[in-house]
């Protein structure tokens, strides 16, 4: 080590020591004042310690907890067991259109639940394929639906995190192991597996954690037998005199999300290996049974999400008003009525939204929400990579955004800032609260693969910290910041902060026109909410692509 | 430099107080399936110099939490959308400024349920059951007349109705049949579902996904929806149909009656101009523009019907009667119970 190097280490683990909270302060006192405080607000106001000796509250805390818990762990079996062959395919092989099914399997994310469930119902109705074909109970069926649309909506988590991590293998230790003797197994139980666990994990997290805050899909597809605790908490705090039960609930959501979280970190913290930066590996199939892996997964994958979604521009496309029998005749097939119909404002209405301006709106705030959670969450990936003992007690702290429940921070937002929820700078702001979690977990392994030899190296052949930054980390980051970057935007495009806040009509956004035109009867109502859909379909497939499109000194893709 | 800066900020501020006033701001809490014309609006504000602000939030239950938790202080100025479920606990929780507007002389005495004014009707709608024409006449059916028939056998599965604990019409479905079978409602309910009763969790699934008349073609040709549910069918369907193909069930007691009310909410600011804007909501031009934007009957009676309500939309003669205090005391019971027999 030469005498610049030295010092410029002494000066970082100064800088580690004693200011290494600054470099992240910002996102911390962003969370402090947007999620932190409200929620304190809402519980201080409402969390009573005495509900829980009411024994009917008891019950109803059991049962929200079992089922969200059931349902949560099965569905993200579920969704690895699509997601992690998925992640395999992405990562190890090049086929045609494999951009474009990659991103589709993104666009379910941020699609509106109820339009899901129109996609959804013509195969899996209640008259539909699937409940015809194995004559289920009704309760089953639901349950199955619901495991379902956790796996439609979740398995891009898996296919971005895992399949990031797949591709940054080194294939000389594959190589190495089965010169050591080591068979297809062993090598990926003591190689393979081993350097992808943080990717696995937090992937797990992730997707366990949506699965375990689920609503919408829950409401929708369960019929109203089934409850989780978010579910749960919607409905009693609409009836006022049980906001404190849902204060407990949401209490109790947190404490588990910390748990969780926890967890993770003390398992994430143990098991990070180095690993040399890796380009992408993907290749066209070669051995039998590659090809067959490669067709028989893509076309499962084309069938799961390509099916469901192209029912919506179809319907968009269709005269789909129900038939008049002998009162009228009614011309079916094809037609751009709805389209058009878009452009109108029949009934010169201050609340219609004009789909250009609308389009624009959800774009400009998702593009808001993807440089406000990147700004905000690469440094605090960066220090969570490797943590000081701050650090990492503050770590799992970072998740609760993702684990609280969106009503009682909506009310929570109320008391803490009034009339001024209403102001637009607030969308952008509740988007990034829930995509902030995604962005960091998303960096945390990439950071914390960075092999600090390499660092060093770089350092002792005189590159300052800049310049190593650009030429060791930046190489490797760009694939994870391209997906914290995606999850971001359509974290935002599908409006996961929305419930937080109240809209105003000058800001109308794509999801909200949706909601507006399924909120009344109407074959044209109806065929403008899916010409939308299709719409937000079209913009959302687009921009992922187009983001990934981003490549960096040849860094590959994922 | 001090005394240049003192005397710069004091000419400043002379001149900004003596600027031309700009159009005061109100704002209106509403639900979010509130609507209203353009033009309409334009001309309120015209008429008294002001910039109405418009605050979707929520459905009606919760825009009324988010008022109750903000009472101290309060969102907007004035807030629409209360109905006669949620009243009494609007009024319990005292949110709202008593104003009795001049334009209640034209509105029936029946719709005006706060005596102390501190909540003034706007507008009111039956939830009942809708039918798909099409389907009862291809399959010879009777339409139902009563909700015993609603449990015979030949009616098997054809309902699809919406929970009460997360849906409004659904809500007001429930409340129809207990007014009608007292505490043996829950019989009723029971037999309901052993009769195949399909129950989801809102109107948008109900309708939507379910309903067989509606463009989403579903497996149900009953369900709990509006009277002028039939009216919206003809005004929106992209070819104008020769005749509805949707009617309502409105024999007697089968219907609930909601009924939404406006209050200027305590602690606001515009005290003026929201009276202006309740008796603005009260008068006959927005009255008017209610129907086509919000599908609801107006309470004001020198109010003309446009001719799509006359033709399809219907009116209950006998809607379920029940006392709106009854609901505010009983409701939650009665979700928690409907809830124990449906599960």
């Amino acid at each position: 080590m030469n005498l610049s190097s030295a010092l410029s280490t002494k000066t970082r683990s100064y800088l580690s020591a004693n200011s290494r909270i600054l470099l992240w302060i910002l996102t911390l006192l962003f969370l402090l004042s947007f999620f932190f405080f409200p929620l304190f607000k809402i519980l201080a106001l409402t969390f009573n310690l005495d509900t829980l000796a009411d024994f009917d509250n008891l019950l109803v805390v059991r049962d929200s907890l079992l089922f969200t818990f059931y349902q949560a762990a099965l569905s993200t079996l579920l969704t690895f067991a699509l997601g992690l062959p998925a992640a395999i395919l992405f990562a190890k092989f090049d086929f045609p259109s494999k951009s474009l099914l990659r991103a589709l399997t993104a666009v379910p994310f941020m699609l509106p639940t109820v339009v899901v469930a129109a996609a959804f119902n013509s195969l899996l109705g209640e008259r539909g394929l699937l409940a015809t074909t194995f004559n289920l109970q009704p309760s089953t069926f639901n349950f199955i639906l619901i495991l379902i649309a956790h796996t439609f909506y979740n398995t891009s988590i898996v296919i971005r995190i895992v399949g990031n991590a797949i591709s940054r293998l080194d294939p000389k230790l594959e190589a190495s192991a089965r010169v050591l003797g080591a068979d297809t197994f062993h090598v990926w139980k003591d190689v393979i597996l081993p350097i992808l666990r943080p990717s696995l994990l937090a992937a797990a997290l992730l997707v366990f954690m949506f699965d375990f805050t689920s609503f919408g899909v829950i409401l929708l597809l369960g019929g109203s037998q089934f409850a989780t605790l978010e579910v749960e908490i919607y409905i009693r705090a609409l009836q006022l005199p049980n906001l404190n039960l849902a204060a407990l609930l949401s209490v109790i959501q947190l404490v588990f999300t910390l748990i969780f979280s926890i967890l993770y970190s003390r398992t994430i913290n143990q098991v990070s290996t180095q690993t040399a930066p890796r380009f992408s590996q993907a290749r066209p199939p070669k051995t039998l049974t590659e090809r067959i892996f490669v067709f028989a997964l893509s076309s499962l994958l084309v069938t799961f999400f390509f099916l469901p979604l192209i029912s919506l521009p179809i319907r968009s496309l269709t005269r789909l008003e129900a038939d008049r029998g002998q009162r009228t005749e009614v011309q079916y097939g094809f037609t751009t009525d709805y389209y058009e119909e878009l452009f109108i404002n029949r009934r010169g209405s201050l609340f219609y939204v004009p789909p250009v301006q609308a389009a624009l709106n959800s774009l400009g705030f998702a593009g808001i929400t993807v440089i406000l959670s990147l700004a905000l969450g690469y440094p605090a990936a960066y220090a969570l990579a490797k943590p000081t003992r701050l650090e990492k007690f503050l770590d799992p702290f970072l998740m609760l955004p993702l684990g609280a429940s969106a009503v009682m921070m909506g009310l929570g937002f109320i008391l803490s800032f009034g009339r001024l929820i209403a102001s637009p700078f607030f969308i952008p702001i509740a988007h990034t609260l829930i995509a902030l979690p995604f962005v960091i977990r998303t960096l945390q392994p990439a950071l914390a693969s960075i092999p600090e030899r390499l660092r060093q190296a770089a350092s002792t052949l005189g590159a300052s910290p800049l310049r190593v930054w650009q030429t060791v980390d930046f190489p490797i980051l760009s694939r994870a910041t391209l997906s914290a970057a995606t999850f971001a935007f359509t974290v935002s495009l599908g409006e996961f902060g929305a419930t937080l806040l109240i809209t105003r009509p000058e800001y109308p956004t794509i999801p909200i026109a949706i909601s507006r035109f399924l909120s009344q009867p109407g074959g044209l109502n109806y065929g403008q909410a899916m010409a939308m859909a299709t719409v937000l379909m079209l913009l959302t497939t687009l921009s992922i692509l187009l983001i990934e499109k981003l490549r960096f000194n040849n860094a590959g893709e994922l | 430099m001090k005394k240049l800066t003192l005397l710069l900020s004091s000419f400043l501020f002379i001149l900004a107080a003596c600027a031309p006033k700009g159009p005061a701001t109100l704002t209106v809490m509403t639900h979010d399936s509130f609507a209203i014309s353009e033009d309409v609006v334009t001309a309120f504000e015209q008429e008294n110099n002001v910039d109405v602000v418009f605050l979707a939030s929520g459905d009606a239950g919760t825009m009324l939490n988010k008022a109750i938790l903000a009472k101290d202080a309060p969102l907007a100025d004035v807030m629409f959308g209360v109905d006669n479920t949620f009243l009494s606990r609007a009024l319990e929780a005292d949110i709202f400024d008593a104003y009795q507007s001049p334009a209640l002389s034209d509105v029936p005495a029946e719709f005006v349920l706060d005596s102390s004014y501190r909540a003034l009707p706007v507008d009111y709608g039956d939830v009942c059951i809708n039918y798909d024409k099409k389907y009862f006449e291809e399959n010879n059916l009777a339409v139902p007349a009563s909700f015993e028939d609603l449990a015979k056998p030949e009616y098997n599965g054809l309902l699809v109705v919406q929970n009460p604990a997360t849906s409004s019409p659904g809500l007001a479905f429930m409340l129809a049949t207990r007014a009608y079978f007292g505490d043996g409602f829950l019989d009723y309910w029971q037999s309901l579902k052993e009769n195949g009763v399909v129950v989801v969790d809102g109107w948008e699934t109900a309708y939507y996904t379910n309903f067989s008349a509606s463009s989403g073609q579903g497996p149900q040709p009953m369900v709990v929806s509006y009277a002028s549910s039939p009216a919206a069918e003809v005004f929106f369907a992209s070819e104008p149909p020769a005749d509805a193909p949707t009617a309502s069930i409105i024999a007697s007691g089968m219907c609930f009656r909601q009924i939404e009310f406006v209050g200027i909410l305590k602690n606001g600011e515009n005290r003026d101009l929201a009276e202006k804007f309740v008796d603005f909501m009260l008068g006959k031009q927005f009255q008017e523009d209610m129907p086509l934007n919000m599908f609801v009957y107006p309470v004001s009676q020198s109010a003309q019907l446009p001719e799509v309500f006359t033709q399809y939309a219907q009116v209950a003669d006998q809607p379920a009667d029940i006392a709106y205090a009854d609901i505010a005391a009983n409701r939650d019971a009665w979700i928690e119970a409907w809830n124990e027999v449906m599960k």
